[in-house]
């Protein structure tokens, strides 16, 4: 990160960056669940000229068993780039970066996925990183909890995902590769939309606590517009038409769904997540 | 008779059921939870897509997507994968491997002689008999009407269509029955049994796939029968 | 067992894909004879020098080159080199361990590669930059992204659309202008498994569960043979290569004609 110099104007006169985004502007973002047939959930995501895969597989049998947790799941997460994604290609198999997301991204993940009502078994969730452009990491969470959702793991809520930084003295929102590479601050983050907790954080770089906060509040408030893209995706696939099922369908799947009525897997008035949340 | 005029005017009232996301916001609270929802602070919250349901004291959401995940009492179509000599291992189609003994087989099996009587790769039709408060689970074939399953053809379906498959009532999967002559058995976990002449089989599995498919649209019970008709049609030509 | 995806295969099923096989039918509606439907996206990755996304029925693969300047190796002094690669990541079924490449993958690579320099695919010597210094090594990585059988196929015609329309980048190197990336042929797989006495062509995912002998046959446009590869257990009969061959020279021409339009 940072601290090499370039000719480029990353930022120009009239305050408009390389690709000519202003300073608060996301790069434009595809999402689309459900692309793959074998896996239980997936998603793809188009993030400026990142092209990032998630796909999940389960809950299942843990492996190896020796990780298996006898009260609840383990999500296990990885991350991988397709040798082919980045400019030098990278050879194949997991690096200490992808390493350290991997394990990162897992961890925001179970944060927001209720483990409790599997446990012994494991959720594997794999991003493969098909084309790569900066922010890959966040495209990643991005995908992999709209996969979740898709596959149908009962979670407390998506999460969404971005990095700010600064370039050339301008706090600026979802760096692209030469502002990744010629900034001097990168801050990805990962938030659970309707809480607002944050789930994943990084830091690298040069800023003032007071900079810091500006990136911060700018990819949160960038968060909440990518969780709407995030559920629309979802919507698009599990409805034929609008968000409203026509009653004489809904009707037939609630009646028939319903004939013993029951209660939630967990009694109600208690939380089937991490206890230790006081959210009651 | 009241109760039933009395959910019927519920349905109509509430009459349009929204599509929920994990996260999205369901009702305040003097409701109970029900499954597919969590609880924070007095609100209530979807944990899974689906459609959203509100009874009169509870809540819950009807998923779309997810594993099956077994209930005391389901009955089930399971694959034998592994066994030992005193127990088979059941696949049932969930996160979790069912283990059946021998005392709940059908048979008299005495210890070491199980592959006598099932196989690996042999398909049972069982009930979920026994599941603890960490999900371990256990299976039995000691009911009335449940044996090993021969012949016929087995799909799987998303766990989250079974009803739809079925139908109120069972009218759905009974109009297949009726126009193919087959015998289907849906099983609660997503697994199908499905026995008949060849080509009705066929029929049968692609009635399936089409209220699979289709189960959200409008008018599926017409293009259902629509689709039987065409193929009885067929037939008598 | 996660739900979604196939489970144990049973005996219900093993039969069941038996007795339509009998009939010369097939769970999508195929006759054995019947390759599935192929789509095939070329350019997809922007950061390789060449790319080709490959539907094949619900098996989905990716293909993607890279380029750089290297070393020849020391009897080929004026050949530039190629190294395939392919990647059976977990993403793709639930049948795929993650970790370096095991035997299926490797067997993959290298059926693949041996298709395309065995069908005299490349002009190695038009990838030199300067003899016994410097020439182009070039990666193919092939990436499984969604299993649904016939990963041969799916896989060869990726690698082949995305060296046809990969682009050298000498200007990146500073070694020239860019250009298209020299290739003279187009050899092309065909898939093939016996299923219960029978051949069928390009196997699904649960037909291939159920096979006992599975065949691969590459072809080039001229209707000669460049490569072969039996695998698994069981074992056919030479009639049955035989009609291989033929079915595979047929559905060269086929993918020739649609994909390159050859």
């Amino acid at each position: 990160m940072g601290g090499a110099t370039t000719d480029l104007k990353l930022i120009n006169e009239k305050g408009l960056r390389i690709d000519g985004r202003r300073p608060d502007e996301l790069r434009p973002l595809k999402i689309e669940a459900g692309v793959l047939k074998r896996a239980d959930g997936s998603a793809y995501v188009e993030w400026g000229e990142n092209k990032v895969l998630a796909a999940v597989y389960g809950p299942r049998e843990c492996h190896p068993r020796h990780m298996q947790n006898p009260t609840r799941a383990i999500v296990q997460c990885n991350y991988n780039m397709a040798s082919f994604s980045v400019s030098d290609r990278k050879r194949p198999g997991p690096d200490r970066r992808s390493q350290e997301i991997s394990k990162i991204l897992s961890e925001a993940l179970e944060h927001v996925v209720f483990t409790y009502l599997f446990p012994r078994t494991s959720i594997d969730v794999y991003i493969e990183v098909l084309q790569a452009n900066a922010g890959t990491r966040c495209a990643g969470l991005v995908a992999a909890s709209v996969a979740l959702a898709d596959a149908g793991v009962p979670m407390k809520d998506l999460i969404a995902s971005c990095a700010a930084g600064k370039v050339a003295d301008t706090i600026v929102l979802d760096l692209r590769n030469e502002e990744d590479n010629f900034g001097s601050a990168d801050v990805p983050l990962g938030i659970v939309p309707r809480t607002g907790e944050i789930v994943l954080l990084q830091m690298d770089g040069d800023l003032s606590v007071e900079e810091f906060k500006t990136a911060l509040s700018m990819s949160t408030d960038a968060c909440h517009r990518i969780y709407a893209i995030q559920k629309e995706a979802l919507r698009k696939k599990y409805c034929v038409a609008p968000a409203v099922i026509p009653a004489e369908v809904a009707n037939a799947i609630h009646e028939v769904a319903t004939e013993k009525p029951e209660g939630s897997d967990v009694p109600p008035n208690e939380m089937p997540g991490t206890p230790k949340e006081g959210l009651q | 008779m009241n109760e039933t005029e009395e959910s019927k005017e519920e349905a109509r009232q509430d009459s349009e059921r929204e599509l929920v996301l994990p996260g999205d916001f369901i009702t305040d609270g003097k409701f109970r939870a029900g499954s597919g929802t969590y609880m924070d602070n007095g609100k209530i919250y979807a944990s899974t897509v689906g459609i959203k349901s509100i009874r009169s004291d509870f809540v819950n959401v009807v998923p779309l997507a997810g594993q099956y995940i077994h209930k005391v009492g389901d009955q089930v179509v399971g694959i034998v994968m592994d066994m030992g000599p005193s127990n088979w291992l059941v696949d049932i189609n969930s996160p979790y491997p069912a283990p059946m003994h021998i005392n709940e087989a059908p048979w008299r099996v005495d210890f070491g002689d199980t592959a006598r009587y099932l196989n690996v790769g042999e398909v049972i039709l069982a009930r979920i008999f026994m599941v603890d408060e960490v999900k371990h689970v256990q299976v039995s074939m000691k009911d009335h009407g449940l044996r090993k399953l021969q012949g016929g053809q087995i799909l799987e379906i998303s766990h989250s269509k079974v009803p739809r498959v079925i139908g109120r009532n069972g009218s759905m999967i009974q109009m297949i029955k009726n126009y193919t002559n087959c015998r289907i058995i849906v099983g609660q976990n997503g697994r199908i049994w499905v026995d008949g002449e060849i080509d009705a089989v066929d029929n049968a599995v692609k009635a399936i796939r089409l209220i699979e498919v289709e189960a959200q649209s409008i008018g599926l019970t017409e293009r259902l029968k629509e689709f039987l008709e065409s193929i009885q049609k067929e037939k008598k030509v | 067992m996660s739900g979604g995806g196939e489970s144990a295969m049973s005996d219900i099923t093993r039969d069941h894909i038996y007795r339509m096989i009998e009939k010369n039918q097939r769970a999508d509606g195929r006759k054995r004879e019947d390759f599935r439907s192929i789509n095939v996206e070329t350019g997809f990755i922007k950061s390789a020098g060449g790319s080709a996304m490959v539907h094949l029925g619900d098996t989905r693969v990716l293909a993607g080159i890279k380029s750089i300047v290297g070393e020849p190796f020391p009897d080929t002094p004026d050949k530039g080199v190629l190294t395939t690669n392919a990647e059976l990541i977990p993403l793709a079924s639930e049948t795929f361990e993650s970790g370096p490449p095991k035997q299926p993958s490797i067997e993959l690579a290298r059926v693949v590669d041996r298709g395309i320099r065995e069908g005299q695919a490349v002009d190695f010597q038009k990838l030199c930059i300067k003899a016994g210094e410097e020439v182009w090594i070039n990666y193919v990585d092939i990436h499984i992204l969604d299993y649904d059988g016939n990963l041969f196929d799916a896989a060869n015609i990726a690698a082949v659309a995305a060296l046809k329309t990969a682009i050298i980048p000498a200007s990146k190197f500073e070694k020239g202008e860019d250009y298209p990336f020299p290739m003279k042929h187009l050899p092309i797989s065909a898939t093939f498994a016996k299923v219960n006495g029978h051949l069928i062509s390009d196997p699904s995912f649960d037909e291939e569960n159920v096979a006992s002998a599975r065949l691969t046959v590459v072809t080039t446009e001229n209707g000669k043979l460049c490569a072969m590869q039996k695998g698994l257990g069981g074992s056919l009969t030479r009639a049955e290569v035989e009609k291989a061959i033929e079915l595979s020279l047929e559905f060269g021409s086929k993918v020739r004609k649609q994909v390159f339009d050859v």
